[in-house]
């Protein structure tokens, strides 16, 4: 392959190729997938001059130690799990040259689960079903559906060299440590639960366990009670939505959700604050504030003609 | 019953129904058919269920309310236009031992014969209520109570995919291996999830599957045509009539 970009020396913990997710098939009970951190992808494929979408390399806590088999252009978005190049650490959100033979490695993990690695041109593996994320339940995109291999070979697309040393401005850089709330549009199952078990949802915190993945967030706290049951008739499920089962404990929708299930559903969490939900590590402790569409709406114009300009000036 | 809801920040919900019946599921196909028809911008995708559909959007690209007067204006078209026509998709089956290890505990529960199990097992037409669980999975309905079956009591860790199993008075298909505790009387060769084809997922809501018996032999044969990418599934037009 003379467009191959990256050797794999050590694969890291579940190294994914990742976009923006496989949509379109969910009426078909496919999953979407796609980068667990989206806005972390998208600021890192701006900043290295691709499209919001390109598909990047996306690194969870134990990164992979990678080897550049051409000069290009990278970013290091999302979580800080201290990378380096050629054992120096590099700056996070910020664009920056690389050469042949220089060797990508993370250290130890500072906050956030999922960082992405965004490379000029794009990861090129094939497209199925319109994406290149990686699905392994379904051995679906990515590299033969499944998480990196030690001495996987990754393909990109041509790399533009005009793109280098942009940086975000540090206002739009998340802070995953921060106990912000999680704003949350209440619905579409809200009338199964008590007032009280609404009261809890909307008051207390909930804590992140270690039963958390790319399917989802499961979180712990005091019980949010139902009215007469958890179940309903299997029905549709979004990014973001939170489910809630008969034990009370709130699950948070995320990447590989199934598009369908079976428990009621008392929020959804705002596009804005996925992406931190996402960012948590088991032990965070998380509230939630409900939203009017109204508000959400505004913030969601607001990211969206932030990404726009981005993309203009950069 | 026609209600709509705000879901989440980029979705909105149609109600169509309160129970699963088959009078709810040509509702939902005929609001679906209508809404592929309308092609509306910022409109990314929708999940049609047993009585909804949920339409994700983009916001940016169509408000909620603008999205909701176009559902309002498209529902009063929905006793204009005929229900879309369903297909009956044949889906062969081999009841053998080796792929239906529980087809045994299925006839013994009911006291019938592994033959009438199976003759009555491939006597309806079972409508597909929506699609979801996992890549290709259909939810079935239609199956005979006179073989409904409990869960195994201690679930495989392995089950292959294409296994066609029964979980109390359902019946469905594997389409991925995967851990799970159906009572799995039978396997089809077919694939209904084949990422790497054209048309990766076989079946889809509204449309009919019927089991019809296969020798291992015919299994075989039809198993290589399918790695082959030459199988052709039989299909044929829904007549309606409730068989079974």
């Amino acid at each position: 392959m003379n467009n191959s970009a990256i050797e794999v020396l050590r694969p890291g913990l579940s190294t994914s190729i990742q976009d923006l997710g496989r949509t379109g098939y969910q009426q078909f009970g496919m999953v979407v997938a796609g980068a667990m951190d989206t806005f972390a992808l998208q600021i890192g494929n701006i900043l290295v001059g691709n499209e919001r979408g390109a598909a990047g390399i996306e690194v969870v806590l134990m990164g992979p130690k990678l080897k550049f088999l051409r000069d290009t252009v990278i970013a290091i978005c999302g979580a800080n799990l201290s990378p380096m190049i050629d054992g120096r650490s590099i700056s996070m959100w910020r664009s920056q040259r690389v050469y042949e033979g220089q060797i990508l490695s993370f250290g130890k993990p500072v906050d956030g689960s999922y960082a992405y690695i965004a490379l000029s041109g794009g990861i090129t593996t094939p497209l199925v079903m319109g994406s290149r994320s990686t699905y392994t339940k379904a051995q679906t995109g990515g590299l033969d559906g499944r998480f990196l291999n030690k001495g996987d070979v990754l393909p990109s697309g041509e790399p533009n060299f005009d793109k280098y040393g942009k940086q975000l401005h540090p206002e739009w850089i998340p802070d995953y440590n921060k106990t912000g709330k999680i704003r949350v549009i209440l619905g579409p199952d809200e009338e199964a639960f008590t007032k009280e078990g609404i009261h809890n949802f909307l008051t207390k915190t909930y804590k992140v366990t270690t039963q958390t993945d790319r399917m989802g967030s499961r979180l712990e706290g005091p019980a949010i009670e139902h009215v007469d049951g958890a179940d309903i008739i299997s029905d549709a499920i979004f990014p973001g939505t939170v489910q809630v089962p008969a034990n009370g404990n709130p699950i948070i929708l995320l990447a590989d959700r199934q598009p369908t299930g079976g428990y009621t559903r008392i929020a959804t969490v705002i596009s804005e604050d996925i992406p931190l939900v996402a960012q948590s590590l088991p032990g965070k402790e998380i509230a939630f504030e409900a939203v009017t569409l109204n508000l959400a709406n505004k913030l969601y114009q607001r990211r969206e003609n932030f990404l726009k300009t981005l993309s203009k000036i950069v | 019953m026609f209600e709509i809801q705000v879901y989440g920040d980029r979705g909105l919900r149609i109600t169509l129904g309160d129970s699963i019946s088959k009078e709810t599921n040509d509702r939902i196909r005929s609001f679906s058919s209508l809404l592929e028809d309308e092609n509306i911008k910022g409109v990314i995708e929708w999940i049609p269920t047993y009585t909804s559909i949920s339409i994700f959007y983009d916001p940016a690209l169509i408000s909620y309310d603008s999205l909701r007067e176009r559902m309002n204006s498209l529902y009063e078209n929905i006793s204009l236009i005929d229900v879309p026509p369903a297909d009956v998709i044949t889906i062969p089956v081999c009841y053998s031992k080796e792929y239906g290890p529980d087809l045994t505990n299925v006839s013994k529960h009911n006291q019938l014969t592994e033959e009438e199990v199976i003759k009555i097992h491939t006597e309806p037409d079972y409508l597909i209520y929506m699609m979801g669980f996992s890549p290709g999975f259909p939810y079935l309905g239609g199956m005979s109570e006179k073989i409904a079956t409990p869960r195994l009591s201690s679930p495989r860790a392995k089950i292959e995919a294409g296994s066609v199993g029964i979980a109390g008075s359902q019946t469905g298909i594997y389409p991925l291996e995967s851990p799970g505790g159906w009572q799995i009387i039978g396997r089809t060769p077919l694939k209904l999830y084949n990422p790497k084809s054209d048309h990766p997922i076989l079946l889809r809501s509204g449309n009919y599957i019927r089991f019809t018996p296969v020798t291992e032999e015919e299994y075989q044969t039809i198993e290589n045509a399918v790695l082959m990418g030459t199988y052709k599934p039989k299909r044929e037009l829904f007549k309606g009539g409730e068989k079974g």
